[in-house]
């Protein structure tokens, strides 16, 4: 069994986001990097297909040289190998994104034979373009299907199950080689250890230099690309008074008098 | 702007079953918006299902001139991504589509996903506002709407998904009722592999987290998996649920289903009770349509507060 993970490096923020003042950007001086947690579920699933199945596991990503940690991150967690697409830092849009990651499957799977089943989170954390791993699937003619947070692998093919609009759960099957997208919540990511730790630092990293997004109809075989980003900005705060009621246990009737006037509990 | 904006509607469930689901009709609105900017335009709505075309004609009242409606076959009977997607592209060419939009749910992203790559085209998911033009200028949401973006979509045919709640849905009770036409797409066996083959009913009893009206939420602060006790009896003498936060179920406390914000549930109680929670803006997006907040926390500073 041969499986690709695909993770995209994203600012940790935290309590509130600092743009750069050209508006460009998260300011990123103060923060760390990860990616979403429906990746980190992603990664996760590879290395349990590989623990169960045997074979091979490798993740992916388009991003800068810095992006090298969150591969290390991955092969932490028994990921064995690890390709980095090392961009000049600046902004990919989802349709150049696809396009380089199938052809970079593509290639990859000429040296080292196919992969039965690429794995995408359901969006990134980012830019939630809801995309990326559909138009790679198109590009290869692989099934594909999103949302996952169930999957099961039998004899050539993935049982996948998924959350129903209206409640319960909707179920599909697919024959392999395919693709899928991933929630959290398929999966309960285990945290890395410290032999993990080490044997990532000697794990292969292949890096293709892919600069800045070649774009363009002509460039993607008439795909127009986009959408290009102008401008971040902060929604408008729709912040209302915050009242402190009390400390510790003085707080109490003050809380019992507010759920009064609410109707949460009867006078 | 000539030529159709054309919108794929799903059919509603749980509350809106029997209609077309919500964020649909929010959409639809969005483009009756789009038509009046830039007159000339005709909204046009795609559905699927058996039930589409009883749905159908009701859509005129909230912005449809016409609806194209599959109603029988394998399209019908269950949900393919892939052939639905394809239907979509193919019916936007036929009707000379200037745009293509969708609700921004689960479906919606990934039936208009399959369509804009079908197309050739870009697509711009979670969009809050757009102007039609050479190219389109787009207001979109980033990390599932703590930061926006504004953009731009150079292409001939828009493809956008909206995002929940960004246009009110109201219904036209005067509006003529949309023509209604069956259309029977070419569908190709390879893209009818993915398709719905099971269903499971939802678990019944508890209080669904979306739904309830008091949510208690959990963080870091609580501690243990075993001090959540606390929160599960105040929820129940409250009649709500609770919910959590990432912290806790990557730790294992509680269920993923459980959690609030990005990655999680959206909720819209009239009070969220937020107990040893920071209030990290990934957290906060799924909680801030709560009427009222109630933090308890250690931590006066803490963003929550
Ligand atoms: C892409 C992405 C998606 C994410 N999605 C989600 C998501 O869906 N949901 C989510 O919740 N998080 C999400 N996160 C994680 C998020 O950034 C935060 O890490 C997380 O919400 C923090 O959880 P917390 O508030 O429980 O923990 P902490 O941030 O550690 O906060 C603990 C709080 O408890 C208080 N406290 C401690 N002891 C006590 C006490 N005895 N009594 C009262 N208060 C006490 C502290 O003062 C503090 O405010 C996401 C992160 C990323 C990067
Ligand atoms: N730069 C990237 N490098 C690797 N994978 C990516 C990148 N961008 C997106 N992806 C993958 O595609 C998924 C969907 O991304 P998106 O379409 O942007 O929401 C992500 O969860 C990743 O698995």
């Amino acid at each position: 069994m041969r499986v690709l993970v695909c993770v995209k490096r994203v600012p940790q923020t935290g309590g509130r986001i600092v743009l750069t003042a050209d508006g460009q950007q998260i300011d990123t001086k103060f923060l760390g990097f990860t990616i979403s947690p429906h990746e980190e579920c992603g990664v996760e699933e590879a290395v349990r297909i590989i623990e169960s199945q045997g074979g091979e596991s490798t993740v992916l990503t388009l991003g800068p040289a810095a992006a090298e940690e969150q591969l290390r991150d991955a092969m932490a967690l028994g990921i064995d190998r690890a390709v980095l697409l090392e961009t000049d830092g600046s902004e990919w849009d989802p349709v150049s994104t696809a396009a380089i990651i199938a052809d970079t499957i593509r290639a990859q799977e000429v040296t080292g034979g196919p992969f039965d089943l690429v794995i995408f989170g359901n969006e990134s954390a980012d830019s939630g373009g809801f995309q990326v791993g559909i138009r790679v699937a198109l590009a290869l003619e692989r099934p594909v299907v999103s949302g996952l947070k169930g999957l099961t692998l039998g004899d050539g093919t993935a049982t996948a199950r998924r959350e129903a609009g209206g409640g319960g759960w909707e179920t599909y099957e697919l024959p392999l080689p395919a693709v899928v997208g991933v929630k959290e919540g398929i999966n309960l990511p285990r945290y890395p250890s410290v032999p993990g730790r080490l044997r990532a630092k000697k794990k292969e990293v292949e890096r293709i230099e892919v600069g800045a997004a070649a774009g363009g109809p002509a460039a993607l075989g008439g795909m127009a690309v986009g959408p290009a980003k102008s401008l971040l900005r902060l929604p408008e705060e729709e912040r209302s008074q915050a009242e402190i009621l009390g400390r510790g246990a003085d707080a109490a009737p003050a809380v019992v008098d507010l759920l009064q006037r609410i109707g949460v509990l009867a006078r | 702007m000539s030529g159709s904006i054309l919108v794929f509607v799903e059919l509603g469930t749980g509350e809106a079953s029997g209609g077309a689901d919500r964020v649909s009709l929010e959409t639809l609105a969005f483009a009756r918006l789009l038509a009046t900017a830039a007159d000339g335009a005709r909204v046009e709505a795609m559905m699927f299902g058996a039930g589409a075309e009883g749905v159908a004609a009701d859509l005129g009242a909230h912005g449809a001139a016409a609806a194209h409606v599959i109603s029988d076959g394998h399209l019908a009977a269950a949900y393919a991504p892939a052939a639905w997607g394809a239907a979509v592209a193919e019916l936007a060419r036929a009707r000379s589509a200037v745009a293509v939009l969708g609700p921004g749910t689960d479906r919606g992203s990934e039936v208009l996903a399959h369509a804009a790559t079908r197309l050739g085209m870009p697509l711009a998911a979670n969009v809050l506002a757009a102007t039609p033009g050479v190219p389109w200028t787009i207001t979109r949401q980033r990390w599932a709407g703590s930061l926006l973006e504004d953009a731009t979509l150079d292409a001939p045919i828009a493809c956008l998904t909206m995002a929940p709640h960004a246009v009110a849905a109201e219904a036209h009770p005067g509006a003529a009722a949309a023509s209604v036409a069956s259309f029977a797409p070419t569908t190709s066996p390879a893209d009818l592999v993915v398709r719905v083959t099971g269903h499971e009913a939802p678990s019944a009893g508890s209080v669904s987290l979306t739904d309830a009206k008091v949510v208690v939420g959990g963080g870091r602060g609580v501690g243990s998996s075993d001090a959540f006790a606390k929160l599960e009896e105040l929820a129940d003498l409250l009649g709500g649920a609770v919910g959590v936060s990432r912290v806790v179920t990557s730790n294992g406390w509680r269920p993923h289903s459980q959690q609030v914000g990005q990655t999680g549930q959206r909720i819209a109680p009239d009070l969220y009770i937020a107990c040893g929670i920071s209030g990290a803006i990934q957290h906060i997006v799924g909680c801030k349509s709560a009427k009222r907040i109630l933090a308890i926390n250690t931590d006066a500073e803490s963003p929550i507060m």
